[in-house]
C-alpha cells in the first residue's frame, strides 16, 4: 500500500526546504586555529580552566583516537571528513561565563527568543502554570550560556549545570561516572568527543529525589566550519527520577558540520531516567548540499536493581544521522525503552536504532521505532536485542515500521536478535495488524477507526512526552504523531 | 572500517595449493575455466569468510576450518554407502552422488521419465552449451560470497537435470548425496536443475554420511525455472559426522507466473551453513523458502538467505523453525531486497526459535531493504522456550511431560513442514522429526517434571 495523502502532506510540511531555524546570529567569537592537534586539546582544556586530570584524560583520548579508523559499516554515504579543516571550539566573546542573564550577549538572547526557548525564569513563571516549568541549559556552539532554575533545583538537591561547571564544582562525581557507560575508546566518534568535548549538561539527582521539574538542554550550532562536541552525563541515584529533554537546531549553510556527541545515563537502584530528544539540526537542501552530520553515541546503564531508562526521540533534522541510544540492563529487574520517530526528506540519510543488552535477571525492554522516508532519503533501522547467558527471564518486544513516500527513497530494517538463555522471550514484530488486538478492539468499539486506534496505541507514549516539550517545534513533532501507519512496511 | 584480511591461514594456503594442483584436471571448457579462475581469484583476495564479514557474522568459517582436507577425487562406494542407500525409502528417479561424484550404477537411470534428461555435471561442464556460465553464476546477490566462490572454483561433479516444457512429474527426482566418510575429505559438488516453461516437479536433495570421518562439504544446487513452472525443492541434511563442516548454497532464478518453493530439514548435521540466493526474474511469481532446524549437542546451523525482488508483483514467504538444545547454536539471517521498480511486492519473513535449555543460543537477523514505496513487507522473529501453558494443557489431559513436550515440538516443526507438497516427502520429513525427538528422549535430555 502506498502512504495516504494526509501523511504525505504532513511530511511535506517538514520538508528540508521548510527549515525554519536556518538563520545565523552575527557574533564576535573566540576560536582557536583550525585543525586538531594536542595543542587544540590543550587550548580547549585551558579555556575551560580544567584541572590537570581532565587535560590528561583528554590527551589520552586524543592519542588513542589518532590510532583509530573511521567506521564504514553504517548505511550512509558521505565524502571523507577532513578533521583538520574544522574549528573545534567557538565561544561568543561578549559575556563569557555570565553571572546572570543580563550579562549574556543580547544577540544570543534574541536567538533563543526566535527559537522559542524561554531563558528568563520570570517570563516562564508569568506565562505557564508552575507544574509545567522547565529548567533550560542553553548551549551555544561550544559553551553553555545559561542554566535556569539552578537555585530552585539546588534546594531539592538536584545538580543541574553545564559539564564544564561540574568538572570544577563536582569533580568527585564526574570522576566517578564519566566514561563508565561509554568508554573512551568505545568508537571513533566517542573517542574524538572525549578528546575535544566542549559543553553539555550534567545532572545528578540524589537518593530518593524526584526532580521537581523537567530539565532540558537546547543545543545551537551557530559558527561556520565548527564542530560541536557535546557531552552529557546524567546520574539518577537510588530511587531518583528525572525527565530530560534535548533540542537542537543550526543555521542553513552549504557546508557540512559535524556534531559528535556522547550522552551517558546512569540509573542506580529503583531510579528512573526519561530522556527525550527532538533533533532538528539543519538537514541540508533538497539536493543534499550542507547539513549537519549527527554522529552520536548515547547509552544508558541501568546499573541498579529495578531501574529504568527510557529514550524517546523525534528525528527530523541532520543530513546524516548515525545514532543508537542504547540500554545496558545490568541491574536485576531493570527496564529499557526506546521510542523513535525518524522522518527523512530531501537527501537525508538516517541510520538509527537501539541496542538492548540484557545482562541482569528478569530484565525487560521495549522498542518501538517508526521510520518515514520521503524524497531521495534513506532510512535504516538497526537494532540489537541480546540476552546474556545469565539474563534469565529476559523479555523484549520490538516493533518497527517504516513508511516510504515516493519511489526514490529507501527504508531498511536490520534487527539483530541474540538469545543465549532459554528463558528469554524475544519478539520482533513488524506488522501493524498485530499490535494488541484487544486494545485495538477496545478502541474501535468506542468509535475509532482502525487507523486512529493504531495511531493512538503506538503513539500514546510519544504524545505524552511531546506535549511537555518546551520548544516551539514541538508543534511539528506533534503533527508527526497523526501520521498514519497505513501503507507502512516492516 | 576496512576489512583487514590477515595473513593466509593454513587452510587457505592448502586450498590455494589444491586449486593450483587440480585446476588443469577439473572439468570444464574455456568459459568454465575462466569462471573457476575468477571465482578463485575472488576467494584468494578475501580468504575464508570470517565473523568480521557481516553475512558470515555468526559462522566463522575461517576459525572452523583449521585445516583443509584433501580433495575427494572419486566415489568410494563402500558397503556402508550401499547400506545407507538401501535404507533410504523414497520413490522416484534416484540420482546418487558419492563423495560429490555422480554414480550412475547406483542411480535408477532406467526409470528416467519422459521429458527429463540427466547428465553428470562434469559432462555438462565440458559441453559447449549456450548460457552455461550464466546458469552456473546464479543470482547476482550471491556473487560476492566467498563460500560460493570456492564451490565455483573447485566443483568437480554433480548432476545436470533438465525438465522439458510442460512436463508434470508425478514422482520426485531424488538427488542423494552421500559422503562415504571412511576418510576425512573435502567435497565440492554442484547440481543444476533447469525447469522449462510450464513444468512441474519436486526435487529432493538428501545429504547424508555413511561413515564417521568428518567431512568438509561445499555443495550447491542451481535452479533456473521457466515461466508458469511450479518447482518444489526439499533438502534433507542429516546423519552427518558431528565434526563435519558444510556449506550448502541454493541459487534460484524464477521466471514469471511461476512458483518456487524450497524446504530444508536439518538434524544431526554437525556444523552447517545454508545460504539461499533467490531472484525473481519475472512478474507475478511466488517464492517460498522454509525450513526446520533441529539442534543438539554442539551442533551449529546457519540459514542465511537473500531474496531479490527485482521485478514488480512478486510474492515471497520465508518461515524457519529452529529447536535448539544442548550447547547448540541456531542462526537465521534473512534479507528481503525490494528494488526501486519492484512495486506491489508482497514479502513476509519469519523466524521462530525454541531454546530447550540454557546453553543453547539463537541469533536472528531478519533484514529488509526496501526501495519501492508501494509494497507490503513484514518480518517477525521470536525466541522463547516451550510455552508452559501448552505443556500444562497437554499434561492436564494425562500426557506425561516427555510426550507433551514432544507433541508441542512436533507441532512447532510441522508448521513449516506442512508446506511440502509431496505427501511421501512430507511424511519422511515428519518421520525424521519424530526420530530426532525419540533420540533426544533416549539421551535423557527431556525434563520429566
Amino acid at each position: 500500500m502506498a502512504a495516504v495523502q494526509e501523511t504525505i502532506d504532513q511530511v511535506k510540511s517538514i520538508d528540508v526546504t521548510e527549515y525554519k531555524y536556518g538563520f545565523v546570529t552575527e557574533l564576535e567569537v573566540d576560536k582557536p586555529a583550525k585543525g586538531l592537534t594536542e595543542d587544540t586539546v590543550r587550548y580547549i582544556s585551558a579555556r575551560k580552566n580544567e584541572p590537570e586530570w581532565m587535560l590528561e584524560w583528554r590527551l589520552d583520548a586524543f592519542r588513542r583516537w589518532k590510532t583509530m579508523t573511521e567506521p564504514t559499516w553504517s548505511r550512509v554515504n558521505y565524502p571523507p571528513i577532513d578533521y583538520q579543516d574544522l574549528y573545534y571550539y567557538a565561544a561568543p566573546k561578549k559575556g563569557a561565563s555570565p553571572k546572570s542573564l543580563d550579562e549574556v550577549d543580547p544577540a544570543i538572547l534574541e536567538t533563543y527568543k526566535k527559537l522559542g526557548i524561554p531563558l528568563r525564569e520570570q517570563e516562564i513563571l508569568a506565562g505557564v502554570a508552575p507544574e509545567n516549568r522547565v529548567a533550560v541549559d542553553a548551549v551555544f556552539d561550544s559553551v553553555s550560556v545559561v542554566t535556569t532554575f539552578k537555585k530552585e533545583l539546588a534546594q531539592a538537591g538536584v545538580i543541574f549545570c553545564s559539564i564544564s561547571e561540574a568538572i570544577q564544582e563536582h569533580p568527585e562525581l564526574v570522576k566517578k561516572y564519566l566514561a563508565t557507560v561509554v568508554p573512551v575508546t568505545d568508537n571513533y566518534f566517542a573517542t574524538l568527543n572525549s578528546a575535544v568535548f566542549t559543553d553539555g549538561s550534567f545532572v545528578y539527582v540524589p537518593k530518593g529525589v524526584r526532580c521537581p521539574m523537567e530539565l532540558s538542554t537546547y543545543f545551537r550550532i551557530n559558527e561556520q566550519n565548527t564542530g560541536q562536541f557535546e557531552r552529557t552525563l546524567i546520574i539518577a541515584d537510588e530511587g531518583a527520577y528525572v525527565s530530560y529533554l534535548e533540542g537542537c537546531t543550526a543555521p542553513k549553510r552549504d557546508e557540512n558540520q559535524l556534531h559528535a556527541a556522547v550522552v551517558e545515563l546512569i540509573a542506580l537502584d529503583d531510579a528512573e531516567i526519561k530522556y527525550s530528544t527532538v533533533q532538528n539540526w539543519y538537514p541540508g537542501d533538497a539536493e543534499g548540499k550542507g547539513g549537519i552530520y549527527n554522529f552520536v553515541t548515547k547509552r544508558g546503564d541501568c546499573r541498579g536493581k529495578n531501574s529504568k531508562i527510557s529514550w524517546t526521540q523525534v528525528e527530523t533534522g541532520s543530513a546524516i544521522t548515525w545514532k543508537y541510544p542504547s540500554c545496558i540492563l545490568r541491574g536485576d529487574g531493570s527496564r529499557g525503552e526506546f521510542y523513535s520517530i525518524a522522518v527523512s526528506n530531501g537527501a537525508q540519510q538516517v541510520d538509527s536504532g537501539t541496542k538492548m543488552l540484557h545482562l541482569g535477571k528478569n530484565t525487560t525492554s521495549k522498542i518501538i521505532a517508526k521510520g518515514i522516508a520521503a524524497g531521495k532519503s534513506d532510512s535504516t533501522y538497526r537494532g540489537m536485542v541480546s540476552a546474556h547467558r545469565k539474563a534469565t527471564g529476559a523479555r523484549n518486544f520490538t516493533n518497527c515500521d517504516s513508511l516510504l513516500i515516493g519511489d526514490q527513497c529507501g527504508a531498511h530494517t536490520i534487527p539483530y536478535i541474540e538469545a543465549k538463555t532459554a528463558t528469554a522471550i524475544f519478539e520482533h514484530e513488524a506488522t501493524t495488524s498485530k499490535i494488541g488486538e484487544d486494545q485495538l478492539f477496545y478502541c474501535q468499539q468506542r468509535g475509532l477507526s482502525e487507523e486512529e486506534a493504531v495511531a493512538l496505541i503506538v503513539n500514546g507514549f510519544v504524545k505524552e512526552v511531546l506535549q511537555q516539550l518546551p520548544m516551539e517545534f514541538a508543534v511539528e513533532a506533534q503533527k508527526l504523531i497523526t501520521i498514519s501507519l497505513e501503507g507502512s512496511v516492516g | 572500517m576496512a576489512i583487514v584480511t590477515p595473513l593466509k591461514t593454513a587452510a587457505e594456503q592448502t586450498l590455494i595449493q589444491q586449486f593450483a594442483d587440480s585446476k588443469a584436471e577439473l572439468p570444464g571448457g574455456p568459459a568454465v575455466r575462466k569462471l573457476r579462475e575468477d571465482a578463485f581469484a575472488g576467494f584468494e583476495a578475501k580468504g575464508l569468510p570470517h565473523r568480521r564479514l557481516e553475512s558470515w557474522r555468526y559462522t566463522d568459517l575461517r576459525a572452523l576450518l583449521r585445516e583443509a582436507r584433501p580433495l575427494a577425487d572419486g566415489a568410494a562406494v563402500t558397503e556402508a554407502v550401499k547400506a545407507r542407500l538401501a535404507a533410504l525409502k523414497l520413490d522416484g528417479l534416484r540420482l546418487v552422488l558419492v563423495d560429490g561424484v555422480f554414480a550412475p550404477d547406483l542411480s535408477t537411470l532406467d526409470d528416467i521419465p519422459e521429458g527429463v534428461s540427466v547428465q553428470s555435471l562434469s559432462e555438462a561442464l565440458v559441453s559447449q552449451r549456450e548460457g552455461l556460465s550464466r546458469v552456473l553464476s546464479g543470482p547476482s546477490v550471491g556473487a560476492d560470497d566467498t563460500g560460493l566462490m570456492l564451490n565455483t572454483a573447485l566443483m568437480r561433479d554433480g548432476v545436470f537435470v533438465e525438465i522439458a516444457e510442460g512436463r508434470n512429474l508425478e514422482q520426485p527426482i531424488v538427488i542423494v548425496s552421500l559422503a562415504s566418510g571412511h576418510e576425512e575429505r573435502a567435497v565440492f559438488h554442484r547440481s543444476v536443475v533447469l525447469a522449462a516453461q510450464g513444468s512441474r516437479a519436486t526435487i529432493v536433495e538428501v545429504s547424508e554420511a555413511a561413515g564417521e570421518a568428518a567431512q568438509q562439504i561445499n555443495g550447491a544446487i542451481v535452479f533456473e525455472t521457466g515461466d508458469e513452472s511450479e518447482i518444489q525443492h526439499v533438502r534433507i541434511v542429516t546423519r552427518q559426522a558431528a565434526a563435519s563442516v558444510q556449506v550448502q548454497s541454493l541459487l534460484a532464478t524464477v521466471g514469471a507466473q511461476a512458483k518456487f518453493d524450497s524446504f530444508a530439514f536439518v538434524a544431526r548435521a554437525g556444523t552447517l551453513r545454508q545460504q539461499h540466493f533467490v531472484r525473481f526474474a519475472g512478474e507475478h511469481s511466488e517464492i517460498g523458502l522454509r525450513g526446520v532446524n533441529l539442534l543438539r549437542g554442539s551442533e551449529h546451523s546457519d540459514v542465511t538467505l537473500i531474496v531479490d525482488h527485482e521485478v514488480p508483483h512478486g510474492t515471497s514467504r520465508e518461515l524457519f523453525k529452529t529447536i535448539a538444545g544442548g550447547e547448540s547454536t541456531g542462526v537465521f539471517q534473512g534479507k528481503v531486497v525490494v528494488r526501486p521498480h519492484a512495486q506491489k511486492t508482497d514479502g513476509s519473513m519469519k523466524s521462530n526459535a525454541l531454546l530447550l535449555n540454557d546453553g543453547a543460543t539463537m541469533f536472528n537477523k531478519p533484514e529488509l531493504e526496501i526501495f519501492a514505496d508501494d509494497v507490503v513487507c513484514g518480518h517477525g522473529a521470536t525466541v522463547a522456550q516451550i510455552d508452559g501453558d501448552q505443556l500444562f494443557y497437554l499434561m492436564a489431559r494425562g500426557l506425561p511431560r516427555p510426550q507433551a513436550e514432544a507433541l508441542v515440538l512436533q507441532a512447532f516443526a510441522g508448521e513449516a513442514a506442512e508446506f511440502i507438497g509431496d505427501e511421501n516427502v512430507r511424511e519422511l520429513v515428519m518421520h525424521e522429526v519424530e526420530s530426532w525427538l525419540q533420540a533426544r528422549e533416549a539421551a535423557s535430555e527431556v525434563s520429566t517434571v
